[in-house]
């Protein structure tokens, strides 16, 4: 039995939701908290069902996808239309899932919440000024 | 400029087409033909959603876009259609305002068969993409920039496992 209750789905093109769940568990070792979806090859009606049968399965209700754009994010704001529960967070990154992973907040989607802040601000460019 | 790409992808507006094509066709505007979202304030706000601020949606019937497709020909500005089915791309077609069609996401769903990673086909929409052919359209199939265009002929006889 697992030791954690999965409280979110990660989604994304290709292996980006594997990926990003894989570091979140070699970091943290809580990457059991996550479920990550592979969406390749899906029409946008099977998309949404993996995602509210992952959702209802799991019992998660926070949903983290890869682009604004994509057809992961496009298809998670129509299942939690219908649910009318839920948070969707778009253009999610490493930091904001290990603050994610690492919250012990209760409530996921507060949880989801401050972790999107957390993932915004994580973003840094350095080097020699051009 | 023109539209520059009249594409058939059954998820609409997504990475491929904002980012995928958008960015390096320095596309200014998209021009989204489906009767349901035309008809539905939510699903346009959805797909305005995904698209960033300088880049245009426009939302069109299927009917309304065969009368739009002379005046979206003379625009100065690089711009791409995208349906979400064979049948409603027919319908410009036919109408002769789309002269190529990329066939850029069609996948799977029970009945079709896998052609190629990003495209699934029942013997309907086979027969439904020959046909845009017989009536004049260049059909090729390139789900982004950097891929082949692979020609209608070899789609059709392409049978990939998944």
């Amino acid at each position: 039995m697992s030791e954690f209750v999965k409280r979110a789905v990660v989604a994304g093109h290709a292996e980006f939701a594997a990926g990003l769940v894989s570091a979140v568990e070699q970091i943290t070792g809580r990457g059991e908290a996550l479920v990550a979806v592979q969406v390749r090859d899906l029409c946008g009606e099977d998309i949404q069902k993996l995602l509210r049968d992952t959702l209802r399965e799991t019992g998660a209700c926070v949903i983290f996808t890869d682009l604004q754009a994509g057809s992961c994010t496009m298809a998670a704001r129509r299942v939690l239309r219908d649910l009318e529960r839920g948070v969707l967070v778009a253009g999610v990154n490493l930091p904001m899932l290990l603050d994610f992973a690492l919250s012990n907040n209760p409530d996921a989607t507060e949880a989801a919440r401050a972790a999107a802040e957390k993932g915004r601000a994580s973003v840094s460019v350095h080097g020699v000024p051009a | 400029m023109t539209l520059v790409l009249n594409r058939i992808d059954d998820r609409l507006i997504h990475g491929q087409v904002v980012v995928g094509w958008g960015q390096p066709l320095d596309v200014a505007f998209i021009v989204l033909v489906d009767d349901a979202v035309a008809e539905s304030d939510w699903e346009q706000e959805l797909y305005r959603m995904g698209v960033p601020p300088e880049m245009e949606v426009r939302f069109h019937t299927a009917a309304a876009a065969a009368l739009l497709l002379d005046g979206y020909r003379l625009e100065t500005r690089p711009g791409i259609l995208v349906t979400a089915d064979i049948a409603t791309m027919r319908a410009l077609v036919a109408g002769g305002g789309v002269r190529e069609v990329n066939v850029g996401g069609i996948h799977h769903r029970a009945g079709r068969v896998q052609h190629l990673r990003y495209v699934f086909l029942t013997p309907d929409e086979q027969r439904a993409l020959r046909e845009l052919s017989n009536l004049g359209a260049v059909v090729t199939a390139q789900d982004v920039p950097a891929a082949r265009a692979v020609p209608l002929d070899e789609l059709l006889a392409a049978r990939e496992s998944s």
